[in-house]
């Protein structure tokens, strides 16, 4: 030790109290309490660095359960809450809580059991093909859920929020739609160029907003938030030009319809609305795998959304990795807006193409964890909440949007697991 | 204001940050707490200050035991920090900050700005600090920040005011006024903690020491104790840093340096004219206080910084301009100066991060995708070669200890074709054992023919590893001297003063 | 010799541009020309590539005024043409001032903005009348939510707190708004359920994103499809079934203040409203003084730039923040009720439109305070309400041209090509308390 006043090594403030031990562990040997105590260090670290990406991305697997029974349990709570029948026996309740509780028995299981009617199996018809056909509304509605929360996961591993999916489902949408209708072309050709289009006008819009972000430093949410609405209004104005989507002497805002060359062919036959979008799904999602597990581009993804400034250091150009993303990220959005336009509705675009699914894919993207294979295992979930749900409004006079609740409920309480605990009073889990 | 601290303990999950302390604090006394970093001083402190709950002990001022349940009380009872770093809202004026969580209102709760600044006035007049009331924090130098926070405490009627850390950002003329400051309060009846790991601060205004190590009082030393004994008291062993190394073989100049500038985005110069060279073969240690410069340098050096003029040529070829990637593509080593913001993505196993800077090309990607395997096999021989401690290659590292993610990211480095090493902070917060076996690897890498930059604000690091030694004072040179230069001559340069005698050596 | 002050280091949730991307090059001081400049080509262009002839007719009066304006009848082409040298000699101006390295005065703006908007209105408008006071009425009647809206997130935002559930607190507050005054009959009692309910969807996000560290921008989002979800679920479940009783409450009429209401053009635009109106001027009035004037106003600008600054001087970070955003929801929540209680009477589906993005644009734009968002939500109602009179006149403007204008505004303004918007310091990141 000389005159010099001693150098200061890394010394992090005070609110990150364990890396006093870790600086300070014995280096004496290759003993276990070392990397114990480092462990100690970094659990606390990450806590505090990757606080909400993180705790959705590794969350454990009973938060999730739990979290999926409280939203729907909520549920039932206004599924008896609103029922006519419930809500008579309420009036005598003192006197014979038995109607009471069966009342509410028969609302809530009335509702789920058609629910799963609608998008599992249905015992009320005899025909076999046509009990499993909810089945594949389920994979039906599931398709673009599936491409959206793929789009949405894929940001969100770069640490970026893409909120724009519905504005890049509607270009997308809008752009599938102008070749689908306004060809005369072979299949062969039709179709690849129409998603193909589609994909294209996804990812520039996706990609602008990570372009922004690259140069200006923009903030993603708020430029995705913003191209939503830009979007909207310009297919809203494309859909009043014939020249564009409008369809000739109609002052409908709705496009023509899709040539048969471009509309993605049934899989199970005509029988079943089960389209190719799923199967395009399904190779999203391994790609998307591949992509992020095994390629390099993915793994700097991955490193530029853990540690943008390492990452950087390392040569990794940041802005340019953060536009790449957006753009893929809007490529699989627009893939779901194709998958809507010339899979499920294939009468024509309008403004309300995108069918909210927007939106839903930050909650499947957030609910499979941004990993892609629960990605598909979410956006089958939401598909079968979707199928259910129109069924359940059909034959019990429930609304659908019962389903946006429970959605939403379940990705709030799965981004707080604290909460879920508290709730169910499980121990507190510290530094996992 | 007389603070007594009896046995206080905290602990954060199994560690234990400090371990029964007991501490006397007399009032008109400057009391120092001298540590290592991470000693646990300033856990301590904040204790002292109601930011932690202790988990055992108790706090006493003037014979009345506290229960603090937040920094307002603390305050309440007259306790004043000035933090180390500065709890200060950069856009809030200074009237507004030293008022804040104590304002004087009129009606309607609406704020009275001129008593505040008035009161600003009034104290920065007593104590001669030339503070401003209504300039913006942001625009006020380090020094009168720090000004600013002491006011604040002082605006409170502190009778204790603890002082965590202060020299540290201060150039040193505005350490020196700031220990003129504190014997002034002294003067005025203030009780003072002094929180510092700097011996020559100590020696020059402490009344009393206490020492701390590994959370624990080692015990009180005396002000008029030697350096040799305060330093071995700190950090608990002899203090010695030898790094045995043979003579340089130098070859041809390698790294030259001209004229080189580094701007920020705010328009101040961090680098101002710099000129050097690093021969084949040989380590240039760049020694001086932490914020003279030295972090853009090796920033520009890895094309990181935006704003670069002059010129760096690496063997021939100009560097400034190219982008980090093609600069790490020319075969420049960088061990930066903290490994857990620039060196390591934390969530990423031990065998991703040993690829972090070779995502683009051979040998761990073949045509866009991952070679899995090669990069496994590599990540093993590392692990073993590096002696890196962690239970296999797929470990994440925020789970390593600081050695060993410093040894990943050395061993990263290493492994590549290099022409330069830029080595800063090589061993900041490193343990013992992995400081000597990071310094053989950087003697190593020189003796193989590569120039090698180390960065190093620990004199004995830079002593130990130099053949020639470039004293940096705000972004410009100082001197470069030989290895041997007596270590008061290069204190003395490093508070930017040349003594007429010295000559420059060039390797 | 980078200062040290500890700014708190924005990690997911934050909106402060990313460190690792941020531009480093400052701004110069060529936007004001810029912006001119092209705005004057726009017009210009207009001019040369459409014709229009005959007069334009501004109807400054309204029937019920006490001393009537007369119109204003302008020939279209040369007033638009003469606007457009106006214009020209205004950019010009700016541009001289550019070269001169002097300052850019407010007027210059404020004048071109004016003239441009009189040439282009009396352009688009050949042959046609437009009432200014309809105009400018009707922008307020779009405007009011907006700034109900950006209040709340201005006040959200500055205590550290993201609000992206401004829409849903707009909904829910028109959501109860309607049942609550439906059921007492009195519209006062729904406003006061508005702000409830409002309150009520700030404290969820309050839960999520203060005491349990969860995203605020998620949250938000997530907060918005809760409620769009809910309040479809019970507008189809209970309200249509049962309108009568819980869907009809009174509408709240305009309550035109005597003497300020009989004042010539400003009379009818901003005295002959409903209380509610009234209501908001109080409360713009009331946050803008607060929010700089007063202790609780430092101390929410406190919490929301440096929370570990104020919670050493013993503010309790996290009590500021829940109080500031129960009452920012309270506000926005009020400004639901506008939708079902002033604008229509009755609740209906997703009725805000997504106007809560909108008044999120007005706080970005009006760059977190409380006056500059209050005008930037004015300018978009504007920007909305021209587009609907242009195409009742027939005029070739595009109107989703007009609609699309707030959030291509807003982009720029993030982008900082019109003004650097620079969010508080802690926006969006939860604090930690040891």
């Amino acid at each position: 030790m000389s005159e010099t006043d001693k150098p200061q090594p890394d010394d992090k403030p005070t609110d990150q109290p364990s890396s006093v031990k870790q600086d300070e562990a014995p280096a004496s040997g290759p003993d276990a309490t070392d990397v114990h105590v480092a462990e100690d260090a970094s659990a606390a670290r990450e806590e505090r660095s990757r606080s909400v990406l993180h705790e959705i991305v590794s969350g454990d697997a009973l938060a999730g359960v739990l979290a999926v029974f409280l939203a729907v349990f909520v549920g039932s709570v206004m599924i008896a809450a609103t029922d006519q029948g419930v809500r008579d026996t309420l009036s005598y309740i003192t006197a014979r809580p038995s109607d009471f509780f069966s009342a509410v028995w028969n609302a809530v299981s009335g509702a789920y059991s058609a629910m799963f009617r609608g998008a599992v199996y249905n015992n009320l018809v005899t025909d076999p093909a046509q009990q499993w056909r909810p089945l594949t509304e389920t994979l039906k509605f599931a398709g673009p859920l599936i491409l959206g929360g793929l789009g949405v996961g894929l940001a969100f591993r770069a640490a970026m929020f893409n909120i724009g999916g519905r504005g890049q489902m509607l270009l997308a949408g809008g752009a599938a739609a102008w070749i689908g209708f306004r060809f005369d072309l072979p299949m062969i050709i039709h179709l690849p160029l129409a998603i193909a289009v589609g994909m294209l006008f996804g990812a520039l819009w996706g990609g602008l907003a990570g372009l922004l972000k690259a140069r200006t430093g923009a903030h993603e949410v708020i430029v995705t938030i913003m191209l939503n609405y830009v979007a909207y209004y310009f297919v809203f104005w494309a859909l009043t030009k014939e020249w564009l989507l409008a369809t000739p002497g109609s002052v409908n805002p709705k496009s023509p319809p899709m040539k048969d060359t471009a509309i993605l062919p049934k899989v199970l036959g005509d029988r079943f609305n089960l389209h190719l979008g799923f199967v395009i799904a399904l190779v999203a999602v391994a790609v998307v795998w591949w992509l992020l597990n095994r390629s390099t581009l993915g793994y700097r993804i991955r490193a530029v959304g853990e540690n943008p400034r390492a990452a950087r250091a390392s040569g990794i150009n940041v802005g340019r990795t953060y536009t790449v993303v957006m753009m893929l990220g809007g490529a699989l959005l627009g893939l779901a807006g194709v998958n809507q336009v010339l899979g499920t509705v294939t009468s024509g675009v309008s403004v309300d193409i995108d069918a909210g699914i927007g939106f839903d894919a930050i909650t499947v993207a957030l609910l499979g964890r941004s990993r892609p294979l629960g990605i598909l295992a979410a956006g089958i979930l939401f598909g079968a909440f979707k199928a259910g749900g129109f069924t359940m409004q059909a034959s019990e006079n429930i609304s659908v949007d019962l389903v946006l609740v429970v959605q939403s409920l379940i990705v709030l309480f799965l981004a707080a697991p604290p909460l879920v605990r508290a709730i169910f009073r499980l121990p507190a889990q510290e530094a996992k | 204001m007389r603070l007594v601290l009896r046995g206080i303990t905290k602990r954060f999950g199994s560690v234990v940050a400090n371990d029964s302390i007991s501490l006397t604090v007399e009032p008109g006394e400057i009391h120092c707490l001298l540590g290592e970093n991470g000693a646990g001083k300033s856990t301590l402190m904040n204790v002292l200050y109601g930011l932690y709950r202790a988990d055992e002990g108790e706090i006493e001022l003037d014979g009345v035991v506290q229960h603090f349940t937040g920094p307002g009380d603390a305050m309440a009872a007259g306790i004043g920090m000035v933090h180390q770093h500065f709890m200060l809202i950069p856009v809030f004026t200074v009237a507004e900050n030293v008022m804040l969580g104590n304002e004087t209102t009129g009606l309607a709760g609406s704020l009275d700005l001129e008593a505040a600044s008035a009161r600003v006035t009034e104290i920065s007049e007593r104590f001669g600090f030339h503070v401003d009331p209504d300039a913006l924090v942001e625009d006020l130098p380090v020094g009168v920040q720090q000004r600013v926070e002491i006011i604040k405490a002082l605006s409170r009627d502190a009778e204790l005011l603890v002082f965590d850390e202060p020299t540290a950002v201060l150039t040193p003329q505005e350490t020196d006024e700031l220990m003129e400051i504190m014997r002034q309060l002294k003067e005025a009846g203030k009780a003072i903690v002094f929180i510092t790991h700097k011996l020559r601060e100590v020696r020059e205004v402490a009344d009393r020491i206490t020492v701390i190590r590994l959370g624990k009082v080692v015990g009180e030393a005396d002000p008029k104790a030697s350096n040799a004994e305060l330093a071995s008291m700190m950090v608990g062993r002899p203090v010695e840093l030898v790094v045995h190394k043979d003579e340089p073989r130098l070859g041809a100049d390698a790294l030259v340096v001209k004229d080189l500038r580094v701007v920020d985005a705010a328009g101040h110069t961090h680098v101002d004219g710099l000129s050097f060279t690093i021969r084949a073969g040989e380590v240039l240690a760049v020694a001086g206080v932490q914020g003279n410069g030295q972090t853009e340098l090796t920033e520009a050096l890895l094309g990181l910084q935006d704003d670069v003029h002059g010129s760096i040529e690496l063997d021939g070829v100009e560097l400034v301009g190219r982008s980090t990637r093609k600069i790490l593509d020319a075969g420049v080593g960088f061990i930066p100066e903290d490994r857990q913001v620039d060196g390591l993505v934390p969530g990423f196993t031990i065998a991703e991060n040993l690829m972090l800077n070779r995502s683009f090309r051979s040998p761990f990607v073949k045509n866009g995708s991952l070679r899995i395997s090669a990069l496994r096999d590599f990540a093993e021989k590392k692990l073993k070669e590096y002696d890196v401690r962690a239970r296999d290659i797929d470990s994440l590292a925020a789970n390593l200890s600081g050695g060993n993610q410093q040894k990943v990211v050395v061993a990263r480095e290493l492994s590549r074709e290099l022409r330069l090493l830029v080595a800063a902070q090589p061993t900041r917060g490193v343990d013992v054992g992995s400081i000597e076996f990071i310094h053989k690897q950087i003697v190593a890498t020189r003796d193989s023919g590569i120039p090698v930059l180390v960065v190093s604000t620990e004199l004995d690091e830079v002593v130990a590893l130099a053949d020639r030694i470039m004293v940096l004072y705000r972004g410009k040179v100082v001197g470069v001297v030989p290895a041997d230069t007596p270590r008061q001559t290069l204190g003395l340069m490093m508070t930017g003063e040349r003594p007429k005698d010295l000559k420059d050596v060039v390797a | 010799m980078s200062t040290t002050t500890d700014h708190p280091t924005p990690d997911t949730g934050g909106l402060a541009p990313d460190p690792a991307v941020a531009p480093t090059r400052k701004a110069g001081t060529r936007k004001v020309p810029t912006i001119l400049a092209v705005v004057t080509l726009l017009l210009g262009l207009r001019l040369l590539t459409t014709s229009r002839s005959g007069d334009t007719t501004f109807r400054l009066a309204v029937d019920s005024d006490f001393a009537k304006l007369p119109d204003a009848v302008l020939p279209s082409s040369a007033t638009a043409w003469i606007m457009l040298v106006v214009c020209l000699a205004l950019t010009a101006e700016a541009v001289r001032r550019m070269l001169a390295r002097s300052h850019q005065p407010l007027w210059l703006p404020i004048v071109f903005a004016l003239a441009w908007m009189l040439g282009f209105l009396s352009w688009e408008a050949a042959g046609s009348r437009i009432s200014i006071v309809s105009l400018l009425a009707g922008a307020i009647a779009l405007a009011i939510p907006l700034v109900f809206g950006a209040l709340g997130g201005v006040l959200g935002e500055r205590a550290g707190v993201v609000n992206i559930a401004i829409d849903g607190q707009l909904l829910f507050g028109a959501f109860a708004a309607s049942i609550t005054a439906s059921l007492t009959g009195s519209p006062w009692a729904g406003l006061v359920a508005a702000t409830v309910a409002g309150a009520l969807i700030a404290l969820v996000l309050g839960l999520f994103a203060i005491t349990y560290f969860v995203d605020q921008v998620i949250v938000g989002v997530v907060l918005n499809v809760l409620v769009v979800g809910l309040t479809n679920f019970l507008f189809r479940q209970v309200l249509t079934p049962n309108a009568e009783s819980l869907n009809s409450p009174e509408r709240m009429r305009a309550l035109p203040i005597p003497l300020l209401g009989d004042i010539p053009l400003i009379g009818p635009i901003f005295f002959r409203q409903p209380a509610l109106v009234y209501v908001l001027y109080v409360i713009v009035a009331l946050v803008a003084w607060s929010l700089y004037r007063t202790r609780w106003g430092l101390r929410v600008r406190a919490v929301g730039e440096h929370p570990k600054a104020a919670d050493t001087v013993g503010i309790k970070v996290n009590r500021t923040r829940y109080r500031t955003i129960l009452l920012a929801g309270a506000i926005a929540g009020l400004g639901g009720a506008y939708y079902s209680l002033v604008s229509v009477s009755g609740f209906n589906r997703e009725m805000t439109g997504g106007a809560g993005y909108i008044a999120l644009a007005a706080v970005i734009f009006g760059k977190w305070d409380p006056i500059r968002a209050t005008l930037a939500a004015l300018l978009f109602g504007f920007a909305q309400n021209l587009a609907g009179v242009l195409s009742s006149i027939g005029a070739q403007i595009p109107p989703q041209l007009l609609l699309s204008l707030p959030y291509v505004i807003t982009i720029f303004a993030v982008a900082g090509l019109v003004g650097r918007s620079r969010p508080p310091a802690a926006d969006g990141v939860p604090y930690r308390q040891q």
